[in-house]
């Protein structure tokens, strides 16, 4: 029972782990970026935990109405219900991060490490749902089709998508929870005393 | 032609005859070397932007240095098909102007914004010659912001030259005429006709540009201008000529006075004069047109008085450096201490010293005094004279190593001599005909040197034959070596009678991309397709139309009728560089729209015939341009149809 309990040191850890996930609301967390010879400049997208920016300023607006031609719908982030929902969750793990640290008890901390890989699992199948919505839901009439072509941007990595090289990976903001993530297992699994 | 243009062309075939026979392959860079020099790779910039005056097209238009290319047409003073500057309602308030609308004119200086002394890449500033005016061009838009009209002026030449700090843009009139204007017999000119020279003040913050004062002046022809700087600064200088107030056949009868005149005016104490209330309030209406990037509409204002200085009653104010013989221009050295005259009929070039003229103030060296200005000492204030500067010495820029390139008209060659010991180091033939030349900051405190361009009026067997009218041209000479050396001729738009260069790097950062649709006050503008609509109201027919990759909305309208005014007002909700969209309605009979992201533009059209008019964007845009189209149906004046659109 004892070894289940954490010390000072393991309590100041754990919750500097939960304050860690404070950098998610600082930083975008996905970045979609797009490759096309007339975009010398760049465009992109970038996924906050609750909303979505162009890279550069007016890139969504673009990206809406270059999607246009192949039918995609348009991305209106204040339609988007997880937008809404992920602060919130976000703002529960740091919470029960320090909540954890207060209980003192690993078991605690097992179960706040798990929740963020189910938390993180289910907002990637999310993202991927997502995705799948966005690039196969097209619109019957839009003026480009091409047989067989679906426009679903990769989920991690890049794919050609017609002229536009789609690349998509975590941004700053993932980084958070991933170290967030690796201080508490750290916590969890370190024996030295 | 005149007897003196003829006299001229016959001088200048003469010389270049004599040049071709001396220099044998000297117009012809013809080598590697100069070709490697000027080419800019696909993809690489230009080190320089070039913007030339147009002359008589009245636009600026802009190049890159060295490869000589073009890269933009700004409207300015004239109307411009290409994007309906001066056709829509948006636009046409710059171009009225006390005598009405006046779509064109006949453009000569630009001239760069200034911070101590240097080119800072904010605005640039161009004169009308005809109408007297001056326009100012946002150098993050290139779009003209602001046209003042300067009044008691006529022939508005020697403009607008700035002051260090862009503190002042001057304009001094070139004809002198009855100030305020009267019906008086020409022949009245010794007692009737004055001259005037304005300072117009430039608000640091936007560029906003107000005439502070005017000053009366004899009745001579003012011809070129410029500020001084360092030590000089606070001075302005002003060249005239036909100090014999002649009034007929000016070219014998205006070039008998051994020397004319620079004018030298301490604008500080004119400052301190208007302070003292030393200024008169004279009523004279002229028209102020400024253009707002926020409602994308012009505005003309209409101005009733101005301030006049009197030199009777300001001691101090100007003095009069004689110059020999009908100067031209006058250009000051960017230590600010040589003020160097052109005389088109001198045979050397005088060159005044800024501190010697204040100490022969100071001792009152005077020899005479005309219309209560005195005149000072031709040897008290002279620095030195440069022999054999070539023949019509014009107009001097300066490479900030110690030495001065002069233009000679008449010998068509540039002249390149040594300030302090006044000898000729280097001259190189010019094709043909030079009048101005530019080099990059070559008026300023920091010339960036480099290059020297010479500005040409006539290219005779240089190009390819175009009828009888040739084009004009530019010529780009490397001048960072010992000896000069021409390395590209290019040609240009209208007259290209002076021009600026100012490092890329400078403009580049400041480049405006689109313009904020939130920011879109445009009476008529829309922030949102959905907003799209048509409202009428008797005969006039308000269309609020959107475009968009790649449609317009609405894009059917139906139940205009005969006699309807119709707007279409267009806004262009892209928000993303060089995306315009244009816009064109067949048989229309103004000018077709180019609409900037962001921006809002208005075409009227007033129908005569009944049926359906295809309207489209005119401005290639994206894969689906071609489908970018709509109709109009027009009515009978008496029908029935009622306004409908989608
Ligand atoms: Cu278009």
């Amino acid at each position: 029972m004892r070894e289940n309990m954490m010390n000072k040191k393991e309590r100041l850890q754990t919750i500097i782990a939960a304050l860690i996930l404070i950098g998610v609301f600082l930083f975008p967390i996905w970045k979609i970026d797009l490759q096309a010879p007339q975009y010398p400049e760049g465009i992109g997208l970038r996924i906050w935990v609750n909303q979505i920016t162009g890279f550069n300023e007016f890139d969504l607006n673009n990206i809406n109405k270059l999607n246009h031609y192949i039918g995609m719908k348009e991305i209106v982030p204040s339609s988007i219900p997880e937008l809404k929902i992920m602060p919130y969750i976000v703002l529960f793990l740091i919470a029960f991060g320090i909540l954890v640290s207060i209980l003192k008890n690993k078991r605690f901390l097992t179960i706040w490490l798990s929740l963020i890989i189910i938390l993180m699992i289910a907002g990637l199948y999310d993202f991927y749902i997502w995705g799948y919505d966005y690039g196969h839901n097209l619109n019957p009439n839009a003026p480009i089709k091409v047989p067989g072509m679906s426009y679903q941007p990769p989920l991690l990595g890049s794919k050609q998508l017609l002229n536009m090289k789609s690349i998509s990976l975590p941004d700053i903001g993932s980084y958070f929870i991933g170290i967030s993530f690796l201080l508490g297992s750290y916590v969890l699994f370190n024996k030295k005393k | 032609m005149s007897t003196k243009q003829k006299a001229r062309f016959i001088i200048s075939i003469f010389f270049i005859a004599l040049i071709y026979s001396c220099s044998g392959n000297n117009g012809k860079p013809g080598t590697s070397d100069a070709a490697e020099k000027v080419y800019v790779a696909p993809g690489e910039y230009d080190e320089f932007y070039a913007f030339m005056s147009g002359g008589f097209s009245g636009q600026i238009t802009v190049y890159g240095l060295p490869s000589g290319r073009l890269f933009k047409i700004i409207p300015i003073f004239a109307q411009h098909p290409e994007n309906g500057y001066g056709y829509t309602p948006e636009t046409k308030p710059m171009l009225q102007t006390s005598y009405g609308e006046i779509p064109w004119d006949d453009a000569h200086h630009p001239e760069l914004s200034q911070t101590d002394g240097t080119p800072d890449g904010r605005w640039i500033f161009i004169n009308a010659n005809n109408t007297p005016r001056v326009a100012r061009v946002n150098l993050s838009t290139f779009e003209t912001e602001e046209i003042i009209e300067i009044p008691n002026s006529a022939g508005n030449h020697g403009s607008p030259f700035i002051t260090m700090n862009t503190e002042y843009v001057v304009a001094s009139t070139r004809f002198s005429v009855p100030i305020p204007q009267k019906d008086v017999p020409i022949s009245s000119y010794k007692e009737n006709f004055k001259g005037t020279i304005s300072f117009i003040k430039v608000n640091p913050e936007n560029g906003r540009m107000n005439i502070e004062f005017q000053i009366l002046v004899p009745g001579f022809n003012y011809d070129l201008a410029h500020a001084g700087k360092g030590p000089s600064h606070g001075w302005a200088f002003f060249t005239s000529y036909n100090s014999e107030q002649a009034n007929t056949l000016l070219e014998i009868n205006a070039s008998q006075n051994d020397k004319d005149f620079i004018a030298a005016i301490n604008w500080k104490k004119a400052e301190e004069y208007i302070k003292e209330g030393k200024g008169k309030k004279y009523n004279s209406e002229y028209y102020h047109n400024i253009y707002n990037d926020e409602t994308h509409t012009a505005t003309s204002n209409v101005e009733k008085e101005i301030l006049v200085l009197d030199p009777k009653d300001c001691p101090g104010l100007i003095y009069y450096l004689p110059t020999p013989k009908s100067p031209h221009g006058v250009d000051v050295d960017p230590s600010g201490e040589y003020i160097v005259a052109g005389g088109k009929l001198a045979t050397v070039i005088p060159v005044h010293s800024f501190s010697k003229m204040i100490k022969a103030i100071e001792n009152k060296e005077f020899i005479s005094e005309i219309f209560g200005i005195p005149v000072l000492k031709y040897e008290s204030v002279i620095a030195g004279e440069v022999e054999d500067p070539g023949l019509g010495p014009l107009h001097t820029e300066f490479d900030g190593n110690g030495y001065a390139y002069t233009s000679a008209f008449i010998s068509s060659e540039i002249v390149k001599w040594k300030l302090g010991t006044w000898e000729v180091v280097d001259r190189i033939p010019t094709y043909y005909s030079i009048g101005h030349l530019m080099i990059p900051g070559g008026d300023s405190k920091t010339p960036f040197g480099k290059y020297v361009v010479a500005l040409n009026k006539i290219t005779k067997d240089r190009y390819l034959p175009t009828g009888p009218e040739l084009c004009q041209s530019a010529q780009l000479i490397d001048i960072s070596g010992d000896k000069m050396k021409l390395l590209l001729d290019f040609p240009t738009i209208g007259e290209p009678h002076y021009a600026q260069g100012i490092p890329a790097e400078i403009l580049m950062k400041g480049q405006k991309k689109i313009y904020e649709l939130g920011k879109n006050n445009h009476k008529y503008g829309l922030r949102s397709e959905k907003d799209a609509k048509v409202e009428k109201n008797g005969n006039d027919v308000h269309i609020y139309m959107s475009t968009t990759r790649t449609h317009f909305k609405p894009d059917n309208i139906e139940g205009i009728k005969i006699g309807d005014k119709v707007y279409f007002h267009i806004t262009n909700l892209e928000q993303d560089w060089d995306i315009p969209h244009g816009f064109a309605v067949k048989g229309m009979n103004t000018a077709e729209l180019l609409i900037m992201p962001g921006q809002t533009r208005t075409a009227i059209w007033e129908p005569k015939s009944e049926g359906v008019y295809p309207f489209y964007c005119t401005d290639f845009c994206s894969a689906l341009h071609q489908e970018m189209q709509g109709y109009v149906r027009v009515s009978a004046k008496n029908s029935s149809n009622e306004l409908k659109y989608n």
